[in-house]
């Protein structure tokens, strides 16, 4: 059974000019355990979509459950299973980082002492133990990706949702960071999420990719997949993939990092 | 889960706002200025009512203290909102409303403890009034502060800098506090502006408070001051609580 369904996930924005429809239908079935990379160029609804199955957005059409739980009607079950870990992250400089972790786990119901304890965890995981009475301002930028990511995973979530998870990082901390999504799926068996804008990333860690492009999804497949039937053969790259599904390049990260 | 998750998210603001003392005590400078520097001009000058000057004058500054403290509350949110914390916590399970409630109770936690310092001060200038109406001023500016720093939030969830909000509140508190008569009682004013000010709901509340600082609690005037705060408080905290389910 999928962990994330949608069907016809649609979303349209009233604004000035009239109705823009952002994502105009989008089919997806996640499985559990699986790492999703969700590509598109610019405006193809992808942020969109993230942010609606993540419940900051309400869908204005079709249907879609997420870890069994209804999106529209239940959206707090929904949240209850979920991690996010946003762009531009969602640290407090005012805090520290044990402070960020353990509040994080008590909004998720967890007690006192299991927040304590969970945070001493899934610090150790992301090689955060020292760090812990840091202020989140004197944090390196990868550092500070790894709270991000802990404060995603701090309460278990079957499903976890990342968006640009590597923008602006070193190579040194994107490669540090596919390593512990990895470990994510295959310690804990984690369903993951992934938008991105780096090719390269998408291939190296997604097991299924899904395109979108004006709203729909343009093609879905395992990386070689996609390769082989829209660049010619397994060995191509994806961005020839991409290029022949889009017409487009991917847009340009904040940061380009160098490709390893 | 409503109570728990206020009670969490208020210990958080009130550490960290213990954390800046300056910004404790920064809200009573202004109405201390005024009761130093404005509050000895009143004292042989007929007011329109009952009591002496400081009497008049304090309520005033009271509520003085919680328009233009609370009115600008979501200077805090703005930062939190581009720093992706507010985005963080509406992805978790907790309630909108304890999202407002937990900043709400550290907003009037923090003025009440403001209104305190500047009554003590009164009361070394030369207030003097019934415990029980200082208490009763204490609930009126707790209403006041929640209503203003959840309208305040609302506004501040759709805009995004401080540069266009700064601006914004200032054109809504400045008539709002030149109409209601917190410096004066607009018994002093001309019929027309006496007229105007009955549509701004903070003149109801410091014409209560200043019955209240007199000893009067049974009056039409503290009727209409707690039906309005009531009234108004509700409505601001539906309103804000909304703009946290809806905010984009």
């Amino acid at each position: 059974m999928a962990i994330i369904s949608t069907a016809g996930l649609a979303k349209t924005f009233t604004t000035k000019a009239g109705p823009v429809e952002a994502v105009r239908g989008i089919d997806l079935s996640v499985s559990p355990g699986e790492i999703l990379g969700f590509l598109g160029p610019n405006g193809a609804g992808k942020t969109t979509t993230l942010r609606m199955l993540t419940t900051l957005l309400p869908p204005t059409g079709g249907a879609a459950t997420v870890a069994g739980f209804d999106l529209r009607a239940d959206p707090a079950a929904v949240r209850r299973r979920i991690g996010y870990v946003a762009q531009s992250g969602g640290v407090d400089p005012q805090e520290s980082v044990r402070d960020e972790l353990v509040l994080q786990g008590r909004l998720y119901g967890l007690s006192r002492a299991d927040a304590v304890a969970r945070t001493a965890e899934v610090a150790a995981e992301l090689g955060l133990t020292e760090l812990l009475d840091r202020r989140t301002p004197a944090l390196s930028g990868g550092q500070r990706r790894r709270l991000d990511l802990a404060l995603g995973l701090v309460h278990r979530p079957d499903v976890l949702f990342l968006d640009e998870p590597t923008t602006g990082l070193d190579p040194g901390s994107r490669a540090d960071l596919w390593q512990l999504v990895r470990g994510l799926r295959d310690t804990h068996g984690t369903t993951v999420f992934l938008t991105t804008h780096y090719l390269d990333e998408a291939d190296a860690l997604a097991d299924r990719i899904v395109v979108v492009d004006a709203g729909v999804v343009a093609a879905e497949g395992t990386p070689a997949a996609l390769k082989q039937k829209y660049a010619g053969s397994p060995g191509a790259s994806l961005q020839d993939a991409f290029l022949a599904i889009t017409g487009r390049a991917p847009a340009p990260a904040d940061a380009a990092p160098v490709a390893v | 889960m409503l109570v728990h998750d206020t009670a969490l998210l208020f210990r958080r603001y009130a550490r960290q706002t213990l954390r800046s003392k300056f910004q404790m005590l920064f809200g009573t400078l202004m109405p201390l200025l005024y009761l130093l520097f404005f509050g000895p001009l009143l004292t042989d000058l007929p007011l329109g009512r009952s009591g002496d000057s400081w009497q008049v004058l304090v309520p005033g500054l009271l509520l003085q203290l919680s328009l233009f403290g609370a009115s600008f509350s979501g200077f805090a949110l703005i930062m939190e909102n581009n720093w992706g914390v507010v985005e963080r916590l509406r992805v978790t399970p907790v309630s909108r409303a304890a999202l407002l409630l937990g900043r709400l109770l550290r907003d009037v936690a923090l003025f009440v403890l403001q209104s305190v310092l500047l009554v003590l001060a009164a009361l070394v200038m030369g207030l003097r009034a019934p415990l029980a109406g200082i208490l009763l001023g204490f609930v009126f500016v707790s209403l006041l502060s929640c209503a203003l720093a959840s309208l305040s939030y609302a506004l501040a969830l759709r805009i995004d800098t401080p540069q266009s909000f700064g601006p914004t509140v200032n054109a809504l508190t400045m008539p709002s506090m030149l109409l209601s008569g917190l410096m004066l009682p607009m018994a002093l004013a001309p019929g027309w502006l006496d007229v105007l000010s009955h549509f701004v709901p903070f003149r109801y509340l410091v014409d209560a408070v200043r019955d209240a600082y007199v000893g009067s609690y049974a009056t039409s005037a503290m009727l209409y001051g707690a039906l309005v705060a009531a009234g108004f408080t509700a409505l601001a905290v539906t309103v804000g609580t909304r703009a946290y389910r809806s905010a984009p």
